[in-house]
């Protein structure tokens, strides 16, 4: 059973390999073809074979296991296939995929996953074999990452945000062949969801994403559901392949690093330093609107800004991101309007997203592309982020730690910083010895210049370019101090920390959001002791 | 900031326990804006740790992250074998004040006071220049308070501690502290006799704000200082009981510029609004002022 | 100081250092850290500087660093020498210079 699907959008996606496979006729009737006459009636079915039989009809898109999925994909050496990270540090798809591919021979592939988690560690014996020789991600963690910064990959890895993985996408840099998007229901069609079967991530904002762009989509399925499997996230229209497979991921890892209300007097105090911040920010009004992100810190800043926005009567009109159970628990208390949800960070944000009309799902272009005719980070006011450095001129590193191994993602760190009327940064000053503020970052993923507050538990810090807002928040009891103060604290607590040494070799490339290369991560010189 | 906020020394609101074994809580602890911080060898430590935390406090007295705070130790008990050693240590170590446990009668702290002394001389430290904080614990120093607060001019704080007084006692602890009652009024009048401050039990409930509130609220109208504290959360809730509303603030502002107006004109008399004020009036407004003041910053 | 016996100090929790300490003809220093990168120097001249003050001249010093400040590293491994022999501590000699 060979059959071509129907090819939409064909202008924006790279050659489908489906048609060239099939040796299809539908070229014939491609809108850039119209200029040949158009040909005469020859029978109800002649242009349209595969809706003949009825089993085909209904059924052709079905296929009985990864690997007839891979073959009908026409996936060649060398291709680029995606994935999404909906499932973070549950994910199975990846590995099962790649898996499948190494089995059947293929080489030379690129690999584009929205992120990369420490799930993934196995794909470093696929890099070594050559099955995968190009990584495009927004991070990686654990041994993966390890091997990576220490010069796993011929071609350093490819590190861009949310935003700027859909702009390296239309800008054509990166053309995905295959998309196998994980999902947890599906029907034989196509249709597909995250809110409903065994497994639920919530939000498909990430794959919907690469079913609207890849040249062949690939439904993995965990569970094949009745037609029409609606609402669908990612639609029929848009799906080539259907598979079904064990397990797509485990949703009890989803949230894993991102707790819940934390009991660390740090944590809360960084966290009520923070609420005020928005509290006294000037953005803080009837209507507002916020992402808050996912660290403890950022967990415990909304619960403490809900309490003030219940007290003074202040509602934020939405909320975005990156979505937790504390947003929705804020939204049912009457004090956020609408959530528009990319990615669901546990169980709770998941399942309100399937019952609540309140609770929309966005595609990651929506969220935070850049180029997209609308983004919705460009009209958040406010938003906490996390650092793993920041600089004097308030850039920040959320992708390399302190040894210089990479260890994090750009994610939508400066989308969203870029968009927001207030990007505020929340971290201790010292991760246990470790100082957040340095001289000289190891690597810059976000611009100081779109950073608005510096909140640490030693003290709150105001980008000079914002002198109006140094003057509110210290106004309002804030302990504000200048961000050298802040460097000067961490370096006479802990002592300046030396200077990595690097190789000259290059091991990524980090991408700003509108695909410019904003710095380089190299091989870090071990010390040989 | 008030232009009168330098018109009143007032003393420490929180007295923060942070344990000295945790060598993470003793690097991080400082930032939680308590008044005055307790380095605990004491009950926060095992009998096994009691040396290796007496070196934790001591080299983080003198780290960069606590200078400039208010430290002061808890000590072991003068009948405790690591007494002596912790003296030692901590007056070399810089100490600004102990914290004497389990002091029943007056010559505990004359015994503390000598001990400081003998060690202030031998490490070139000014004499008298470490402070005393005498926890009473028990029923006979509850008894002997004003004795105990009058001891040694060394002495800054008198503060009661409920635990061990209770099982003394026989009493049991109540939401209303009505067994409480009469140790916190004995130890406060022993303060106020002795012109120095008080503090306030431990409330141990970490996670019921509204209990901590509402003790706070109870100490703070018999007259207390503040609390000894033993979780960092509860440090900006004290600081709220202690600071006054902005009328109460508005009120003191005014009456301290009038004694300032009359100090100026060079008049022994203080009229505010026709009304004759004398100066405990004054103080107590600077006083207001000046936990107004404190309560400002976060 | 003489290091008599083994001894042991501190734990393995973060911010903080666990140092063991043996009998051993010559001086051995055998230090892990998580900041190895960034602080190994520091913290090698800091046990140094320690072993030094405290006359410790032979011995075995196995420090397991879980990026504890200088403040720590410096208590845990004089208690554990401290430990290991008999001889009190002398806090005089013991101040940050």
């Amino acid at each position: 059973m060979t059959v071509p699907s129907l090819v939409q959008d064909a202008a924006a996606r790279p050659a489908g390999r489906l048609e060239a496979a099939a040796g299809s006729s539908l070229a014939a009737v491609a809108p850039s073809a119209v200029a040949a006459p158009p040909p005469p009636f020859a029978g109800w079915s002649a242009q349209t074979p595969h809706l003949v039989d009825e089993s085909v009809k209904t059924g052709r898109k079905l296929c009985a296991s990864l690997e007839e999925a891979v073959k009908r994909s026409g996936l060649q050496d060398g291709g680029t296939i995606s994935f999404h990270h909906g499932f973070r540090e549950g994910d199975k798809v990846v590995l099962a995929v790649v898996d499948e591919l190494a089995r059947l021979g293929y080489k030379n592939l690129t690999l584009a996953s929205s992120s990369l988690n420490s799930c993934h560690g196995r794909l470093v014996e696929h890099i070594r074999a050559g099955v995968i020789s190009r990584v495009y991600t927004s991070g990686m963690r654990g041994r993966l990452a390890a091997a990576v910064s220490r010069g796993l990959m011929e071609t350093p890895v490819t590190v861009h945000s949310h935003g700027g993985r859909i702009a390296l996408m239309d800008l054509g840099e990166l053309r995905v062949d295959v998309a196998f998007l994980g999902v947890p229901t599906c029907d034989l069609f196509g249709n597909a969801n995250g809110v409903s079967g065994r497994s639920r991530c919530g939000s498909l904002g990430y794959a919907m994403v690469d079913a609207a762009r890849a040249g062949v989509v690939v439904a993995v399925a965990e569970q094949i559901v009745p037609y029409p499997n609606v609402p669908a996230s990612i639609l029929q229209d848009q799906v080539d392949l259907v598979v079904q497979v064990d397990e797509i991921g485990d949703p009890s890892k989803i949230s894993v690093g991102a707790a819940r209300l934390t009991t660390n007097p740090r944590e809360l105090l960084i966290a009520s330093y923070a609420a005020a911040v928005m509290e006294h920010s000037g953005y803080f009004a009837e209507g507002f609107s916020m992402q808050a992100g996912t660290g403890a810190s950022a967990i415990a800043t909304t619960r403490y800004l809900g309490k003030r926005m219940a007290e003074l009567g202040v509602r934020a009109a939405w909320g975005l991101g990156g979505i937790t159970g504390d947003m929705v628990d804020l939204q049912r208390e009457g004090l956020v309007g609408k959530i528009l949800d990319t990615q669901d960070f546990d169980a709770q944000a998941a399942a309100d997203l399937a019952v609540n009309p309140d609770h929309v799902e966005i595609t990651a272009s929506q969220y935070a592309n850049p180029f997209a005719k609308g983004a919705a980070v460009d009209q958040l006011d406010m938003v906490i982020l996390s650092a793993l450095e920041i600089d004097l001129d308030f850039n920040v590193n959320v992708l390399t730690g302190s040894d210089g191994i990479i260890l994090g993602a750009s994610g939508g760190h400066c989308d969203t910083s870029a968009g927001a009327k207030l990007s505020i940064i929340v971290t201790p000053l010292l991760r246990g010895r470790i100082p957040m503020v340095r001289d000289k970052l190891t690597t810059k993923v976000t611009p100081g210049e779109t950073i608005g507050v510096l909140v640490t538990d030693h003290g709150v810090a105001v980008n000079p370019r914002r002198p109006e807002l140094a003057e509110r928040l210290a106004a309002a009891g804030l302990p504000v101090v200048g961000i050298e103060q802040l460097y000067d604290r961490c370096n006479a607590i802990a002592g300046k920390p030396r200077p990595l040494e690097f190789t000259d070799r290059v091991v990524g490339f980090v991408r700003y959001r509108d695909g410019s290369v904003i710095d380089t991560v190299y091989q870090v010189k071990e010390a040989s002791r | 900031m008030s232009k009168y906020a330098a018109v009143a020394e007032i003393p420490a609101r929180s007295m923060m326990f942070v344990p000295a074994s945790n060598a993470s809580m003793l690097s991080t602890a400082a930032v939680y804006g308590a008044d005055a911080f307790v380095f605990d060898l004491e009950d926060a430590v095992s009998p096994r740790e009691k040396d290796s935390a007496r070196l934790l406090a001591f080299h983080a007295l003198q780290s960069p992250l606590w200078r400039g705070l208010d430290v002061i130790i808890r000590v072991n008990g003068v009948d405790t074998p690591q007494f002596e050693a912790d003296i030692d240590a901590m007056v070399r170590g810089g100490a600004a004040a102990i914290r004497l446990p389990m002091v029943s009668d007056a010559a505990m702290v004359r015994h503390l006071d000598d001990r400081l002394t003998e060690r202030e001389q031998a490490y070139g430290r000014p004499p008298g220049s470490v402070k005393i904080v005498a926890a009473v614990e028990s029923a006979a120093g509850v008894a002997n308070a004003i004795a105990i607060a009058t001891a040694s001019p060394r002495l800054s704080a008198i503060a009661l501690a409920a635990f061990d007084y209770l099982v003394d006692m026989r009493a049991v602890r109540s939401p209303g502290g009505a067994e409480l009652f009469y140790a916190r009024c004995a130890v406060l009048h022993a303060a106020r006799v002795a012109k120095i401050a008080a503090y306030d039990v431990v409330y141990g409930r970490v996670d019921d704000e509204a209990g901590f509130i509402a003790e706070a609220e109870l100490a703070k109208g018999l007259g207390f200082d503040g609390k000894s504290l033993i979780n960092p959360r509860q440090i900006p809730l004290l600081h709220r009981v202690y600071t006054p509303s902005e009328a109460e603030t508005a009120k003191a502002e005014h009456i301290v510029a009038a004694a300032e107006a009359a100090l100026a004109a060079g008049v022994g008399a203080i009229n505010v609004d026709g009304a004759m004020i004398d100066n405990p009036v004054v103080d107590a407004a600077r006083r207001v002022i000046a936990y107004a003041a404190a309560g400002r910053n976060r | 100081m003489d290091i008599e016996r083994d001894a042991i100090a501190g734990t393995l929790e973060s911010s903080d250092v666990l140092v063991r300490v043996s009998p051993h003809p010559v001086l051995e220093v055998d230090l892990t850290s998580a900041v190895e990168a960034q602080y190994g120097d520091d913290i090698r001249q800091l046990i140094d500087d320690t072993l030094r003050r405290l006359g410790v001249q032979a011995g075995r010093i196995v420090i397991e660093d879980r990026g504890a400040l200088d403040c720590t590293v410096r208590a845990r491994l004089e208690a554990a020498v401290a430990r290991s022999t008999d001889q009190p501590l002398d806090y005089a000699a013991l101040g940050e210079a």
